[in-house]
């Protein structure tokens, strides 16, 4: 009886892990629960952990020797790896959160085909149906490891172009079935052998070699645009193939939170392609950097530039101001002023609404995360959806370091690579004020007809320098006026 | 008596629930709490780290040794910094008229 306890107690704690793991997420459905979510998913994930030591009293035989090594291993790689992502964590900049992102889910990836490898290597899959899926799950884990490693290069800078040649989609192909065939002769020289794997540590590495490759490949040819995409896509992977080590392993915890986070990274995956009015094929398999090369059609109408204070003062005396936020606010790092000059305008009785369009930043929602750190309450922030009918009746939208999202040749120009995204209709405001740097063009390479409308005005400069001359002039009246 | 099997069907069966609760539970969180969930759930598959314990722990070659401390650490990095870049996030989601209180010590810490 006394020797089942530790399974007992293995077992107990990874179904609250996995309980917990379900609730928590559910929890993270709204604002006002998620950050008890979170926590309630913390503590299963410690509970499991700690719980997880329980095995060495139930190790096989050829490993009893080594325990205590083994032992000391884990509980160092435990404290390295945890202490290292833990204080990168707290410390990385909230704008780069989705590079932070994808490298824990590569190692998430890593973790999973490291596993996968050491049931390999040490031949100890039982039967064929094991066999098959700790390789399903290496080849998955591994496309996650080395395409997020690429993508969180990307994000960083490290890459800047995507990599194209001709024939790369057929290779890619050839690649891929290399590896599935190299996994199908291991899977048929397993079948009716003793010990089958035990001879073949060659084969495994190139399984590894190819897959690894593999996730390379794809990933390279796609543009840091849609890189968001592309780490919810591995985000799903890793949690599948995390639910398939978890079979191999008889774990029903790892089963169940992989395969919860593999359907839900999934579902992510569509809305995210969806917000971007594209299919999750085309985002993987078309050259979108090439096709924004199009030939631009002639825009009537000239750019009008204004003063930074005039367009505070206009605003100031405005009755509705909606603000729509981009990723240049972000480089700017004008989040906060723009929150002081949104709350000198509310003090003006001005009800002011921030408008965050769905891919908004490098990532689905991180704007909502860039503006809720500068401290802005997130009841003034509104999605697309909700807001884009209140366009027609505001009197100012202000853009700042937006602009494909803005675009209205998304609803127009049919020849545009951007055409039938949805954008925010900040057009139909009865005035409009762009924040940008200078005249370049947006991140998709596309000439942008909003700027250049009878009721937009251009005010040039660095987002964080306008807000500061806006904030001047808006104080400047309160005190005048005072006097 | 307390081991743990799992075969055939019923590993079909426990797939299809979880795919299932992961569909729903994340099909109505709103889009601004996307990045948050994503880097949440990010968090959830670093439970990895559990299995990599149990396969060092069974470690018997140099090998498998080398490789199982890798799973360990890299299931770890997993766990730890996703649960520390999503805990950070959602701490900063504040309503109007509590930002004050919460925001400003976590903006100046941040300096």
């Amino acid at each position: 009886m006394f020797t089942q306890i530790p399974q007992l107690t293995i077992g107990a704690t990874d179904l609250a892990a996995a309980l917990l793991f379900m609730y928590g997420l559910q929890r993270m459905s709204s604002p006002v629960t998620a950050p008890s979510g979170i926590f309630v998913a913390g503590v299963g994930m410690l509970v499991a952990v700690l719980a997880s030591f329980l095995y060495a009293f139930d190790v096989s035989a050829a490993a009893k020797p080594f325990l205590l090594v083994n032992i000391a291993l884990a509980a160092s790689a435990l404290i390295v790896g945890g202490g290292l992502a833990w204080w990168s964590g707290r410390t990385v900049a909230m704008t780069a959160m989705p590079q932070m992102v994808a490298l824990y889910n590569g190692m998430g990836g890593g973790a999973a085909g490291a596993i996968a490898a050491v049931e390999l290597f040490g031949n100890k899959a039982h039967g064929i149906t094991q066999l098959i899926v700790t390789l399903l799950g290496a080849l998955i884990g591994a496309v996650s490891l080395s395409g997020s490693l690429i993508a969180w290069a990307k994000l960083d800078g490290a890459i800047n172009k995507p990599l194209r040649v001709r024939g790369q989609q057929v290779f890619n192909g050839v690649v891929m079935l290399a590896t599935l065939a190299t996994g199908g002769y291991l899977v048929v020289a397993a079948t009716g052998a003793a010990d089958p794997l035990i001879g073949m540590p060659n084969l495994i590495c190139l399984f590894f070699g190819l897959a690894l490759v593999f996730g390379i490949l794809m990933t390279l040819p796609i543009g840091g645009a849609d890189m968001p995409v592309v780490i919810s896509i591995y985000n799903a992977f890793t949690g599948l193939a995390v639910g398939l080590e978890g079979f191999v392993l008889q774990n029903p915890a790892l089963m169940i939170a992989g395969v919860v986070v593999g359907a839900a990274g999934m579902l992510l995956t569509l809305l995210m392609a969806k917000a971007m009015n594209r299919s999750v094929a085309n985002v993987l398999f078309t050259n979108f950097g090439a096709a924004a090369t199009h030939k631009q059609g002639t825009i009537k109408g000239c750019l009008k530039p204004t003063e930074a204070g005039d367009a505070g003062i206009f605003m100031r005396y405005a009755k509705e101001v909606i603000i729509v936020p981009g990723y240049g606010l972000a480089v700017a790092q004008g989040q906060q002023k723009l929150y002081e000059f949104v709350k000198l305008l509310q003090a003006a009785g001005v009800t002011v609404k921030f408008a965050v369009h769905p891919v908004a930043g490098r990532m689905p929602g991180q704007m909502d995360v860039l503006l809720a750190e500068a401290g802005v309450p997130y009841d003034l922030i509104f999605q697309l959806e909700d807001i884009n009918e209140e366009f027609a009746t505001t009197d100012v939208a202000l853009v700042i370091g937006a602009n494909d999202v803005v675009n209205p040749a998304a609803r127009t120009d049919k020849s545009s690579p951007i055409y039938g995204m949805p954008i925010l209709n900040a057009d139909k405001a009865k005035q409009v004020y762009v924040v940008k740097r200078g005249q370049g063009k947006g991140y998709a390479g596309i000439v942008n007809a909003l700027f250049y409308g009878d009721n937009c005005n251009m005010v040039y400069g660095d987002a964080q320098a306008v807000l500061v001359k806006m904030i001047e002039a808006v104080r400047g009246l309160g005190l005048s006026a005072a006097a | 008596m307390f081991t743990i099997s799992i075969s055939g069907f019923v590993a079909l069966y426990i797939f299809m629930l979880a795919a299932f609760a992961g569909w729903v539970i994340i099909g109505h969180v709103p889009a601004i709490l996307h990045t948050p969930l994503m880097s949440g759930s990010n968090f959830v598959h670093g439970i990895v780290v559990v299995g990599g314990i149990f396969a060092l722990l069974n470690a018997s070659t140099v090998l498998e040794q080398a490789i199982g401390f890798f799973a360990v650490l890299l299931g770890a990095g997993n766990a730890a910094g996703g649960f520390a870049v999503t805990d950070r996030m959602l701490a900063m989601f504040q309503i109007s008229g509590h930002q004050t209180e919460h925001a400003k010590p976590r903006l100046a810490k941040k300096g």
